[in-house]
């Protein structure tokens, strides 16, 4: 009963999601930490389902992450987002993806406080024409890439090779999803099922097979924090809170983890390997991590492609074993490999943690 | 009314961010940062709302303002749609703005995020560049990270990506002309004055302190009192 009351509620949430001809912009955080999700996203719109995704070499980062540690103003970030705006008009287009929950955060802030502020918005205007000569129209649409790949998630499961079931027992994996702070916490209705009941990652895990695992801080931080993580004297308050996390997690007994932001699947992945290192502590089966992934590299997964096409690899926590679990072939020796089975070394290994070589 | 309280009234977050507090303390039960930090958004939002100068004085001057995690999880809850983070947002601008953000230990922090974010997005236009990461200031991350690292080059051709190189791609190098349009937004918008007035109430604060600039460097980038929480 209380299951279906919720599925209502969600339906209040959905959000009509355009799934073609977006405007592309890619996330820092991603491109230094998970580049093959980025990679992944653009295989499976363009290559696998035949959509149009436009990117430019010209886009910069949107200042969020300058803008969230208080060294960027409001003014110039909203002017920085502002080009950017001016960048899609100028290619035709008026859908607009953001690979970046900071980033999605701040585009629903923006066009929120222009509604509110008109003046502010013109004031922008003439600074983005001041300083560059460009003008913007507002995006008709802005979706975080997430979001399109849930409106796609049946196609997706439809093509799959494979499921998230354990092919051991038959049952669906157990499944933690992580949805990000600024995704839906700041404008609820701007996100897939609203903020209570967050639905972007819940539908692709259902539709994909797996069991959502419902825990008591299942919404709580990852702990990023921004300057409590980028300024080493805080980091206490990003571990201590992926800690919590774990803790609430782990009597649940989660297979794996799928997060939608571009911070949380960092800390979620290496914060379980300092744990370890700190406290000897580990939280998944064995001696190794629970296994963290971006929806990308999830969908790609179902999808068949290869582990390290994905860039599995440069996670910390092993994602063998869940690979396993599913039956996903793999080749080992070409785990740490070149482009074209290039040498070269391989990682070290952790005290505590255990990882596959 | 005051002249903090009135420059803090004109900020936009603020006046998004503070309608009437009715002192529930649902923020303050939600928030990571009052679980891991002395610290209690009610409490802030109070001191803003009482309008009174010394208090906002004080605050600006506080640690306190800088715990904050601007996670925006107080957004969600507050019965009077308040936004506690937004009025921090305000807050940490005007404690910038008036230099008072030396007198805390971790406001202080502010010159090492302009050196490392502030400047990348300028020289780079990503706020993270991995060429500029290290492991050493970066332990946590772990030896598959170190290991990403070592071989940076070879990594991301393998993944796909197109670091520092000519047209789209993952991280591949920003053309100038993009670049000079950032810095003129920079100019243009307060982000320039903004780093300034970091250098220079930073410099101020190591000379009083006895430290040359790198030493500050270290010292603000690594130090916790202990005292926070
Ligand atoms: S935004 Fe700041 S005050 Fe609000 S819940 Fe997050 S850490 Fe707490
Ligand atoms: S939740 Fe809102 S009303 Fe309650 S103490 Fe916090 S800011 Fe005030």
């Amino acid at each position: 009963m209380i299951y279906e009351g919720k599925k209502r509620i969600w339906k209040d949430y959905q959000k009509e999601i355009p799934s073609d001809q977006y405007f592309y912009v890619r996330s820092c955080i991603r491109q230094n930490f998970f580049p093959g999700s980025e990679v992944t996203f653009l295989r499976i719109m363009r290559d696998e389902l035949g959509k149009v995704i436009y990117e430019t070499e010209f886009h910069t980062s949107c200042s969020g992450i300058g803008y969230h540690t208080d060294i960027v103003p409001m003014e110039t970030t909203m002017t920085v987002v502002a080009r950017q705006f001016a960048l899609m008009t100028e290619a035709g287009y008026e859908n607009y993806a953001a690979s970046c929950i900071t980033s999605f955060g701040l585009y629903c802030e923006i066009l929120e406080t222009w509604k509110h502020f008109p003046e502010l918005e013109q004031k922008i205007r003439k600074n983005l024409k001041e300083a560059t000569g460009r003008e913007f129209k507002k995006p008709k649409y802005v979706a975080h890439a997430s979001d399109i790949i849930y409106k796609v998630r049946n196609e997706i499961a439809a093509r799959g090779k494979y499921r998230l079931v354990n092919r051991h027992t038959g049952k669906p994996l157990r499944v933690v999803e992580h949805i990000g702070c600024h995704y839906a916490k700041m404008f609820p209705h701007k996100g897939v099922g609203g903020a209570e009941y967050p639905y972007v990652l819940a539908g692709m895990v259902e539709s994909w097979g797996g069991e959502v695992v419902d825990y008591p801080e299942r919404r709580h931080c990852c702990g990023f924090g921004f300057r409590q993580y980028l300024v080493r004297a805080n980091r206490g308050y990003s571990i201590a809170n992926t800690h919590k996390k774990f803790e609430s997690m782990a009597p649940f007994k989660p297979d794996m983890i799928i997060t939608n932001c571009p911070g949380c699947p960092y800390f979620l992945d290496r914060w379980q390997y300092t744990i370890a290192e700190m406290e000897d502590k580990t939280y998944g089966e064995n001696g190794y991590g629970i296994p963290v992934f971006t929806y990308e590299e999830v969908a790609g997964m179902i999808l068949g492609y290869n582990p390290w096409d994905l860039g599995l690899q440069v996670h910390q926590v092993s994602a063998e074993p869940l690979l396993d679990k599913i039956g996903i072939p793999y080749d080992p020796a070409a785990k740490y490999k070149g482009l074209n089975n290039k040498d070269i070394d391989k990682p070290g290994k952790p005290t505590y943690m255990k990882t596959v070589p | 009314m005051g002249r903090l309280y009135d420059k803090l009234s004109a900020d936009v977050r603020y006046r998004e961010g503070l309608r009437a507090c009715i002192h529930c303390g649902t923020c303050t039960a939600i928030c990571p940062a009052a679980e891991f930090y002395n610290y209690d958004p009610r409490k802030i939002v109070n001191i803003v709302q009482n309008k009174d100068e010394d208090r906002i004085e004080d605050l600006l001057k506080s640690e306190t303002i800088w715990y904050c995690g601007e996670c925006m999880s107080c957004v969600t809850r507050c019965p009077r749609d308040n936004a506690p983070g937004l009025v921090i947002i305000a807050l940490r601008s005007l404690s910038q703005d008036e230099g008072y953000f030396t007198e805390s230990e971790k406001g202080r922090q502010q010159l090492a995020l302009k050196r490392t974010i502030g400047e990348w997005i300028l020289k780079y236009g990503y706020c993270v560049y991995p060429r500029h990461l290290s492991f050493e200031l970066h332990p946590e991350a772990g030896p598959v990270w170190k290991w990403e690292q070592e071989n940076l080059d070879d990594v991301f051709e393998r993944l796909g990506g197109n670091l520092d190189g000519k047209g789209p791609g993952i991280l591949r190098k920003i053309p100038d002309e993009s670049l000079d349009e950032l810095k003129r937004i920079f100019d243009l918008t307060g982000a320039t004055e903004r780093f300034e007035k970091i250098e220079k109430a930073s410099a101020e604060k190591a000379a009083e302190m006895g430290l040359e600039d790198s030493e500050y460097f270290v010292k603000i980038y690594n130090e916790n009192s202990g005292e926070h929480s």
